[in-house]
C-alpha cells in the first residue's frame, strides 16, 4: 500500500482531516528545507507538498512566484530537491511527500529517469501543474511503473467529462483548486466549495483535498468539513518570506500546529 | 499531403496543450467555438471586410530595385506588412481574435506583447469593437518601446508593466495567464503569435494565412513566377508561418526563417531556439525548442529586438525544421541594424528592428544569386516604434 493511501486509511478510520502543507524546496535556502518538513510532521501535517523551484510559474501568485526566485537564486535544481526528500527519508520512513511543480524540469530530466530517482529517494506522489490528463497518459506511466501517484488538480471550471477523465489516471488524492486565479489570491467561496463536492464525488472516489486561498485555521476548518484534505501553501509561504531565518522554523511551527488544532476540534 | 496540427492541436510530436486545468475548459471553448465560425460564411465574409476596409488589405508586394542593384544578385521584393493598419502584420490575428471573442460573448480582451506592436493592435481592436483591454508588457519592453506603450494608452488599453523574471516577453506571457485563469469567464485572450496551447498555433496561423495567400497571387503578377526563396523573422513566428504555410505545398520555394542571434549564436546571448539547437520543452501551453538550462530552468535570452525576444517558438516551425521544408538561421544584432540602415537609405522605408532580420539574411544570401533569382522578404512592420533603441545604439540622445 502507498504511504498515500496508507495515510488517508488512517485518517479516515480516526474520523480526522488530512492536513497538507506546502513549501518551495531551497526557500529560503537549502540547508532548511529538511528541517521544515520535520517541522511540518511535528506541527501535525499528514502529508508534505513540497514545490520544485520553476522559472516561469504561471499559476502561481507573487508570494509563490518569489520563494520560486529565491530558490533558484540559491541553485536550487530538480536534482538537489531529490536529494532533499532522500535526506528527510532518513529520519521520516511514513509521510508522504509529494513534489509539485511544472513539468519542463521533468522533460530535461527525462521522465523515466526522474521516476527511477524520485521513487529511490522516497517521493510519494508527483502533480505537475501544467500536464493535463491529454499530454499525461507517456509522461504518467513511468510514474507509475515506479510506485509513485500521479496527482491531478481540478478547477471551479471543470466540466463532467474531464472530471471523469481525470478519476481514471488519479492516485493517491485529488487536489481540487477551490477558486478561479492563481495560489495565494482572493478569498475562497466555501458555498462555491460546498456545491462542487458532490459533482467531483460523483467520478472520484480518491480522498479530495481542496486548496487555493485557505489562510487562516478557520477556514482551514471550514473546508476540512467539506473536503478529506486541506492544502495551505501561499500561506506558509508568506510565514516562511516574512520571518528572521532564525525564526522560519519555529514561526511555520507554530502556524501549521494553530491550523492542526482547529482542524482537530471537535 | 501536410495537415497539421492534429485534433489535439500536435504538429508531429510538438504543440499540444499544457495548461493549467482551470484553463482547460476555456481553451476547449475556444476550439470548439474556432472550429464552427472558421468555416461560416458569414465570418469569413466580417474578417475579409475588416481586413480590407480597416486594414487596408492587400499590402503591396513592392521591388526594392536600388537595394538590389546595391547588393548586387538576387532580386529583394518585400511583402509590405508594414503598411497595414497600425504598422505591422499583426493586426490581422487581433482583429481574427476579436470578431470571436465578439461572438463568444467576451467584453474584456487581454494580450501579451513583446515589441508592443501586437499590443498596439489588440488595444486597437477593443476600441474599434468597444472592448475593455489590459496589456501585459515586460517592464525592459515598456523602457525600449516607450512610442507603442503611449500608443496603446490613447486607444485606451491599460499597460500593465511586468516586473518579474527577465522582464521581458516570456514574463508578460506569463502575467496574462495569471489573468485569465483569474477572469476566466469574462476575458478573452488574444494571442500573439503562432505558438502557445492549441488552438492558438492553428488559428493564428489560420488568421495570419492572409500574407502568403496573397502573395502567391500577387508574385506571379509582378514577375510571372513564384519567389525562390521566402524569408521571415521568427520570434513566436506568427507573420512567418503567415506568409510560409501557403508555400508548404508549393515546390522549389525555399522557406527561410530568421532568428535573432543576438551577441551571436556562440555567446549564449541570443533568442535562436532552433539556430542554436535548443532542446525540446514545455512552456506556455506547448511543447517546442526552448532555449532552457540543463536542469530545465527557462533561460534569459538577448535581442535588440523585443518582439523576438522570446525563447520558445511555435510549434509548426519545429515540424518543419525537423522535415527540412524550411531552413532556420540567425541573424546578429548588429547585422539587423546594418539591414535597418540599409533599408532607410536606399528605398525610404525604416523597418521594425524584427523585419530587420529577415532582410539582413536576405542582404546576405542575394550576392550568391543570380540576378534572375527573386527573394520575397516579409516585412513584417514599420520600424517608428524604434526610435529610441536604434538612436541609443548609434550614440545620440533624442
Amino acid at each position: 500500500m502507498s504511504r498515500i493511501q496508507a495515510v488517508f486509511d488512517r485518517l479516515k478510520a480516526q474520523q480526522r482531516k488530512a492536513l497538507i502543507p506546502f513549501i518551495t524546496a531551497g526557500d529560503p535556502d537549502p540547508q532548511l528545507t529538511v528541517p521544515l518538513l520535520h517541522a511540518l510532521v511535528g506541527a501535525g501535517a499528514d502529508v508534505l507538498e513540497l514545490g520544485v523551484p520553476f522559472s516561469d510559474p504561471m499559476a502561481d501568485g507573487p508570494t509563490i512566484q518569489r520563494a520560486s526566485e529565491r530558490a533558484l537564486k540559491n541553485g536550487v535544481t530538480l536534482r538537489s530537491v531529490l536529494a532533499m526528500v532522500a535526506e528527510f527519508r532518513q529520519q521520516d520512513a511514513t509521510t508522504p511527500v509529494v513534489l509539485m511543480g511544472y513539468g519542463n524540469p521533468i522533460e530535461a530530466m527525462g521522465w523515466e529517469a526522474f521516476a527511477q530517482r524520485a521513487a529511490e529517494a522516497g517521493v510519494d506522489g508527483v502533480l505537475t501543474v501544467d500536464f493535463p490528463p491529454e499530454e499525461s497518459h507517456a509522461a504518467f506511466a513511468h510514474l507509475e511503473a515506479h510506485g509513485l501517484d500521479p496527482i491531478f488538480l481540478l478547477a471551479p471550471t471543470t466540466v463532467d467529462a474531464r472530471i471523469a477523465e481525470v478519476a481514471k489516471l488519479a492516485r493517491g488524492y485529488v487536489y481540487y483548486v477551490s477558486l478561479k486565479g492563481v495560489t495565494g489570491a482572493g478569498h475562497l467561496d466555501l458555498s462555491a466549495i460546498e456545491q462542487k463536492l458532490p459533482q467531483l464525488r460523483k467520478h472520484i472516489a480518491l480522498p479530495i483535498g481542496v486548496g487555493f486561498g485557505i489562510r487562516d485555521a478557520e477556514t482551514a476548518r471550514r473546508v476540512a468539513d467539506l473536503a478529506d484534505a486541506v492544502v495551505i501553501g501561499s500561506r506558509i509561504v508568506q510565514e516562511i518570506e516574512q520571518s528572521p531565518r532564525e525564526r522560519v522554523v519555529d514561526n511555520v511551527k507554530q502556524f501549521v500546529a494553530g491550523v492542526r488544532a482547529a482542524l482537530d476540534k471537535k | 499531403m501536410y495537415n497539421y496540427p492534429d485534433n489535439g492541436g500536435h504538429f508531429g510530436p510538438y504543440g499540444g496543450i499544457y495548461m493549467a486545468e482551470t484553463l482547460m475548459p476555456a481553451v476547449d471553448e475556444l476550439r470548439r467555438q474556432y472550429e464552427h465560425f472558421r468555416d461560416d460564411p458569414e465570418f469569413k465574409a466580417e474578417f475579409a471586410y475588416e481586413l480590407k476596409h480597416y486594414v487596408g488589405r492587400p499590402s503591396p508586394i513592392y521591388h526594392a530595385k536600388r537595394l538590389s542593384e546595391q547588393f548586387g544578385g538576387a532580386q529583394i521584393y518585400l511583402k509590405r506588412e508594414d503598411l497595414n493598419h497600425t504598422g505591422a502584420h499583426k493586426i490581422n490575428n487581433a482583429i481574427g481574435q476579436a470578431l470571436l471573442a465578439r461572438r463568444m460573448g467576451k467584453k474584456r480582451v487581454i494580450a501579451e506583447t513583446g515589441a508592443g506592436m501586437h499590443g498596439v493592435a489588440t488595444a486597437t481592436v477593443a476600441a474599434r469593437f468597444g472592448m475593455e483591454c489590459v496589456v501585459y508588457m515586460g517592464a525592459e519592453d515598456v523602457q525600449r518601446q516607450a512610442p507603442n506603450v503611449f500608443r496603446m494608452k490613447l486607444l485606451g488599453a491599460t499597460v500593465v508593466p511586468v516586473e518579474s523574471g527577465s522582464r521581458t516577453l516570456k514574463d508578460a506571457c506569463n502575467e496574462a495567464i495569471r489573468d485569465w485563469v483569474t477572469n476566466v469567464e469574462t476575458t478573452f485572450y488574444i494571442f500573439g503569435t503562432a505558438a502557445g496551447p492549441h488552438p492558438y498555433p492553428m488559428l493564428v496561423r489560420d488568421f495570419q494565412c492572409v500574407i502568403g495567400n496573397e502573395a502567391k497571387v500577387q508574385m506571379p503578377e509582378m514577375i510571372g513566377r513564384q519567389p525562390d526563396a521566402v524569408i521571415a523573422c521568427v520570434g513566436g513566428g506568427s507573420n512567418a508561418i503567415g506568409i510560409f504555410h501557403p508555400y508548404i505545398d508549393v515546390e522549389g520555394v525555399r522557406l527561410i526563417g530568421v532568428e535573432a542571434g543576438g551577441h551571436g549564436i556562440g555567446s549564449g546571448q541570443h533568442a535562436a531556439p532552433l539556430t542554436g539547437n535548443a532542446k525540446v520543452g514545455v512552456l506556455h501551453g506547448n511543447k517546442v525548442y526552448l532555449m532552457q538550462d540543463e536542469n530545465g530552468q527557462i533561460v534569459e535570452t538577448h535581442s535588440i529586438s523585443a518582439g523576438l525576444d522570446y525563447p520558445g517558438v511555435g510549434p509548426e516551425h519545429c515540424l518543419l525544421k525537423d522535415l527540412h521544408r524550411a531552413e532556420y538561421v540567425a541573424i546578429n544584432d548588429d547585422e539587423a541594424i546594418a539591414a535597418f540602415d540599409a533599408l532607410c537609405r536606399f528605398e525610404g522605408i525604416i523597418p521594425a528592428l524584427e523585419s530587420s532580420h529577415a532582410l539582413a539574411h536576405a542582404l546576405k544570401i542575394a550576392p550568391t544569386m543570380g540576378k534572375d533569382k527573386a527573394l520575397l522578404v516579409n516585412l513584417s512592420g514599420r520600424g517608428d516604434k524604434d526610435m529610441n533603441t536604434v538612436a541609443r545604439i548609434k550614440g545620440i540622445t533624442l
